[in-house]
């Protein structure tokens, strides 16, 4: 069976970015006037480049009305929860790097329950699990151990941790896995070793390969994205569009997800080698939406308050809030090692009635374990 | 140029053997309509007559034989009419036909799955004929099918594109080529069908019962060369997208 890789190795990072940076106002009124047929990748490619920057609000419009259209006002909310800090693999940009001296922790099992009581109070139904890579204790046997345990308290889990095999995601589905989360970080291959130089993730095409085990799995949901400010995030972004559309063709029973993680601050970090403004994150969102239709976009709390409160109407249609990002932030261990520092510090009830104000409905629960 | 399992085609136009008021006219039409891939049907020829007054009128060395399976009425008689025309015809190329409703000729989905499944196995090109099934045809694709070919309108019926918006998703999901089958009554029916993006259509009876099959041919293949132009330029629907701009401005907030 083939894979996302065979389409990848056909195609140059560098004609990619070239042709990207080509576009024109011609380009981008054409890809905004679309005809009968679905937009194209060429139309993509033109959306998200520099000459697509003046039609900025146009672009927005078509996007929300697009986003209604197919999702109605209504928000899905999520939380992350951080098992663990242990990590054996080096990343330049993140703080579980296993370079970074800090104290590592596993979350136990009582300690797991004592986060999903303090959770569920703030009414999540819907909870994403974290960990950094570190098989000698997160493996597939400590997945299916936690998935067990939480099970019977939320609608829907979803996991974002190190790639495991096909056999591993098999394992895991029965437990109530509904979604998985896998960001390439970046699709520059040489790049991508600089960034990994360490550990199991320096395996590119591994990693690369991943989604299609996702979708051989039958995993409900999968998660796509790069972390912004790696490499150029219009290049990025399209090689992250041409994995989308490939993985709907082929795996045509899962849903998908794009989220737009920007490089933050965290403990020993790295600069955002490429910055991205508000207005481009903005301008890559509706470019998403407007050559999918059915793409699930996702904001997290890296962004600021104002920024979110905005982009819920221009496309957006997940959000997680009042997030911790350090195992056991909500009540066990505040003080222990965050991945990154949030931005939007409001509680989830906050943003709840910050959604109700605009006329948007915040949904805790979208998915029932028993139907798996 | 149009590419199906190992084989390239220059012309989109695929077309049909019957109806025609004789084998001459037939051959004059198909030839005016420049198609490579002509479908035939099974249970109209002769498979043991090396003269066949079908199939004599076909030996052209650009035309290239699609034997159907119409007349079976489940998975089983038709795997065993595709290993029959294999032998006869020397081709492992079928169009799946499988309707048992005589009335309306509808296609069964659960039949079609089920011999597509057996047949990519035994090593055939499968094209199916189905209803505009967007779940059928990529349930098709994951049984090995190498095309789909998705109906217009009900056969023979020369009502054109009524299933449009099923087309149009078949279209923009399929990872295998899409021949719209069934239903195209005229020039601008094909031309459309190629406009949203099919990668070819099949006419039969909208030529063969045409006054003048041979100019009709001719103008469906103009028609089909026209469509698909037309979506290689990039239709552009102005309205649609250029629209006018609300008085509050979704993106101020970031000035």
């Amino acid at each position: 069976m083939g894979s996302f890789n065979d389409i990848f190795k056909a195609c140059s990072w560098e004609e990619t970015s070239n042709s990207i940076y080509a576009k024109t106002s011609a380009d981008v009124e054409r890809a905004l006037a679309w005809g009968t047929a679905k937009r194209t990748l060429e139309d993509f490619k033109a959306l998200l480049s520099p000459a697509a920057a003046p039609y900025l609000e146009q672009m927005a419009e078509i996007s929300r009305q697009l986003t209604l259209k197919r999702f109605g006002r209504v928000l899905q909310m999520y939380v992350p929860l951080y098992l663990s800090n242990e990590c054996n693999n080096i990343c330049t940009y993140c703080g579980f790097s296993y370079d970074n001296k800090v104290r590592r922790k596993t979350l136990s099992p009582i300690e797991i329950m004592q986060e999903v009581a303090a959770i569920k109070e703030m009414g999540f139904d819907h909870v994403l699990l974290v960990t950094g890579e570190a098989s000698q204790s997160v493996h597939t046997a400590y997945f299916k151990q936690v998935l067990e345990l939480i099970r019977p308290h939320f609608a829907q889990i979803s996991m974002e941790v190190q790639p495991l095999d096909l056999a591993d995601y098999e394992e895991l589905r029965p437990y109530g896995l509904n979604t998985v989360l896998v960001y390439q970080e970046t699709y520059h291959q040489e790049d991508y070793k600089k960034h990994h130089p360490r550990g199991k993730k320096s395996n590119f095409l591994y990693r690369l390969e991943t989604p299609d085990r996702l979708g051989q799995a039958g995993i409900h949901k999968i998660g796509l994205g790069v972390l912004i400010g790696l490499e150029d995030w219009r290049t990025d972004s399209f090689f992250t569009a041409l994995h989308l559309d490939y993985l709907e063709k082929t795996y045509w029973q899962s849903k998908y997800s794009i989220s737009f993680p920007r490089l933050r601050p965290f403990s020993g970090g790295l600069e955002p080698k490429v910055a991205m403004s508000d207005r481009e994150l903005v301008q890559l969102i509706c470019a998403y939406r407007l050559f999918n239709e059915e793409v699930e976009l996702s904001i997290s709390t890296r962004e600021s308050q104002v920024f979110r409160d905005n982009i819920i109407k221009l496309g957006i249609t997940a959000m997680s809030a009042g997030s911790k990002t350090n195992p056991g932030g909500y009540v066990v261990e505040p003080a222990s090692l965050e991945q990154f520092e949030i931005s939007d510090e409001r509680s989830a009830k906050e943003i709840a009635a910050m959604l109700a104000q605009q006329g948007y409905e915040a949904v805790w629960k979208d998915w029932d374990n028993s139907l798996v | 140029m149009l590419k199906i399992a190992d084989k390239i085609f220059s012309s989109r136009l695929f077309t049909g053997t019957g109806k025609f008021s004789s084998a001459l006219e037939m051959e004059a039409a198909l030839l005016a309509s420049g198609s490579e891939l002509v479908t035939v049907a099974l249970k109209r020829v002769d498979l043991n007559a090396g003269d066949d007054d079908i199939l004599k009128h076909l030996k052209h060395a650009h035309i290239n034989l699609l034997p159907n399976t119409s007349g079976v009425r489940n998975a089983k008689e038709a795997v065993f009419a595709a290993q029959m025309a294999r032998e006869a015809l020397e081709t492992n190329w079928v169009k799946l036909e499988i309707h048992p409703d005589p009335k309306y000729l509808m296609p069964d989905p659960i039949e079609t799955l089920k011999a597509t499944e057996e047949l990519a196995k035994l090593g055939f090109i499968v094209l199916p004929y189905v209803h505009a099934d967007p779940v059928l045809c990529k349930r098709l694709e994951d049984a090995g099918t190498s095309a789909v070919m998705p109906l217009g309108s009900p056969i023979g019926s020369n009502k054109g594109l009524k299933t449009i918006d099923f087309l149009e998703i078949i279209i923009a999901q399929s990872k295998v080529p899409v021949i719209v089958d069934a239903g195209i009554g005229a020039p601008s029916d094909a031309a459309k069908a190629m406009e949203i993006g099919a990668d070819a259509v099949l006419v039969n009876t909208a030529i063969a019962v045409a006054g003048n099959p041979g100019l009709m041919a001719g103008a469906f293949k103009m028609a089909v060369m026209a469509g698909r132009m037309a979506f290689e330029a990039r239709l552009g629907k102005v309205s649609a997208g250029m629209q006018a701009l609300g008085s509050s401005p979704l993106t101020s907030f970031l000035d």
